[in-house]
């Protein structure tokens, strides 16, 4: 590598770093944020013994997993006009990434839910709690320390998805990656930065899941 | 309230009422009618024993009994034991078919008001203390003061000798402590009623006496029990009747001496005979 290419490197460097601080962390965090909230409603309809939410909750988990997430955000961002609904790229983006995060997440609550044993239920309802009580303080604080392993999966991919953002104009680390290295002709050496950055984020997230995970193990046996 | 005290032991003077009477309760899953027809009475400070083959409905009577199961028909009668405002609650399940939906939610929540339940495998909150476990219900479902709360459920802790578990999680105890814990979580609840769901079947032999020891001590104290065990001894010691269970019926109850020794019926003389000479 040239003097020059290791110069562009450097130079580029902040801007992407910009790029993550000012578009693919806020975009992941607040997407992951809103798409844990739908999750968990999602979930708990999954859960319902009412027929017609379990099967509202059961095509909407189907449509999300059975689509790309590509598609997803263009049907948002380049579909919806059409019929009238113009929605900037961020929120476009947000959207989209909270939908798919909403029916994924949904599943692992379920499951988290129902790895819970009978008896905590039945030991909530016994010392006179509801069901919306036991269900928030007895069996979710459980759930979540089973969920926290494959949710943290989940966000994992989420930040490398944000990268789709850049095809709707939203400025993140991969589209100002893009943007130099259309400008300066060296892809291989920026996209291989922009890599770097990304494996650098989500390494500090699963170290950060590791903390999360001994937390929540002070009450497990070891 | 002192250390050596549990609170709520019914008084017990005058006449005995009928604290807890049940009529023809019925209960199937699917198919299986577990229940056919339940009639039993439980006098205040009276410590029935329910004992039987598995599968002979026992445990589903007890869930009944705190509105863990729903029966199919039949009634439960309880009344209130510490003062004149807890009136007697009857619960008819001739409209529920099984289902939560078919029973007055106030009555229901009644039921499981006054009566606590100890389970076979504890089911002690994994994720709370050994104090949280036993503030939790008085706490937060019963909306009791925080100190009082507090008072109470280290004095029970102390009592049953776990005063100084009380920051520990579950997974730290052995069984026989976790079991105990979950008697002064039902007992924290100051019910009526307290059930015991075969208390001792999951311990390990060597832990049992503990837990006996003190639900003996309990039922000395005047609390009315509704045990179901296998620990016939145990049963011909603190209870004070004794009724067999076998095909969703009780096949016949009476004092526990009498009945033990004596058994009326045939399906209870061989009940006990398989238990007295396994081999």
């Amino acid at each position: 590598m040239t003097d020059s290419t290791w110069q562009l490197l450097l130079d580029s460097l902040w801007p992407m770093i910009q790029g993550a601080i000012t578009g693919t962390i806020p975009l992941a965090l607040a997407s992951f944020a809103i798409g844990l909230v739908l999750a968990l409603a999602v979930a708990l309809m999954r859960l319902s013994r009412r027929s017609w939410l379990s099967s509202i909750a059961r095509v909407y988990i189907s449509l999300v997993r059975g689509t790309p997430l590509l598609v997803q955000l263009f049907v948002i961002f380049y579909g919806l006009p059409s019929i009238g609904v113009v929605i900037d790229p961020w929120p476009s983006a947000i959207i989209a990434f909270s939908i798919n995060v909403g029916g994924y997440a949904a599943e692992v609550i379920r499951a988290a839910i129902l790895s819970v044993p009978k008896g905590q239920w039945e030991a909530a309802y016994m010392i006179g709690m509801s069901h919306r009580r036991a269900l928030t303080r007895i069996i979710l604080p459980q759930a979540a320390r089973v969920s926290v392993p494959p949710l943290s999966n989940t966000f994992i991919s989420l930040v490398k998805d944000t990268s789709l953002a850049s095809l709707i104009l939203v400025t993140e680390l991969f589209r100002e990656a893009q943007q130099v290295a259309a400008f300066s002709g060296q892809f291989m050496a920026l996209y291989l930065e922009a890599a770097l950055l990304y494996w650098v984020i989500c390494l500090v997230l699963s170290s950060g899941q590791g903390v999360l995970e001994k937390r929540l193990d002070r009450y497990v046996a070891h | 309230m002192s250390p050596t005290e549990f609170p709520a032991a019914s008084p017990a003077a005058g006449p005995t009422p009928a604290l807890l009477t049940v009529r023809g309760l019925r209960k199937s899953f699917g198919a299986n009618q577990v229940l056919k027809s339940v009639d039993l009475t439980v006098a205040r400070g009276e410590v029935l024993a329910l004992i039987g083959p598995s599968g002979s409905g026992k445990t589903t009577v007890l869930r009944c009994l705190n509105g863990l199961e729903i029966a199919d028909g039949g009634t439960i009668e309880i009344v209130g034991a510490q003062d004149a405002s807890h009136a007697p609650v009857v619960i008819d399940f001739a409209r529920a078919h099984g289902s939560r939906a078919g029973v007055p939610k106030k009555a229901l929540g009644t039921l499981r008001d006054r009566s606590a339940m100890v389970f076979q495998h504890y089911n002690l909150f994994p994720h709370k203390t050994v104090l949280e476990n036993v503030m939790e219900g008085p706490l937060v479902v019963q909306r009791r003061p925080r100190a009082e709360v507090e008072a109470e459920a280290l004095a029970l802790l102390e009592r049953v000798g776990l005063a100084e578990k009380r920051d520990s999680y579950p997974f730290e105890l052995s069984g026989g402590q976790q079991q105990r814990v979950g008697i002064v979580r039902a007992l924290a609840l100051r019910p009526t009623l307290l059930l015991f769901d075969e208390p001792t079947s999951a311990l390990d032999p060597e832990l049992v006496g503990d837990v006996l020891r003190l639900i003996k001590e309990l039922a000395g104290e005047g609390w009315t029990m509704v045990i179901v065990t296998h620990e016939l001894e145990f049963a011909r010691e603190v209870a004070t009747e004794v009724a067999f269970v076998d095909g969703g019926t009780i096949v016949e109850h009476g004092d526990p001496r009498e009945m033990l020794r004596n058994p009326q019926h045939e399906r209870t003389r061989q009940f006990l005979h398989r238990l007295l000479f396994p081999f």
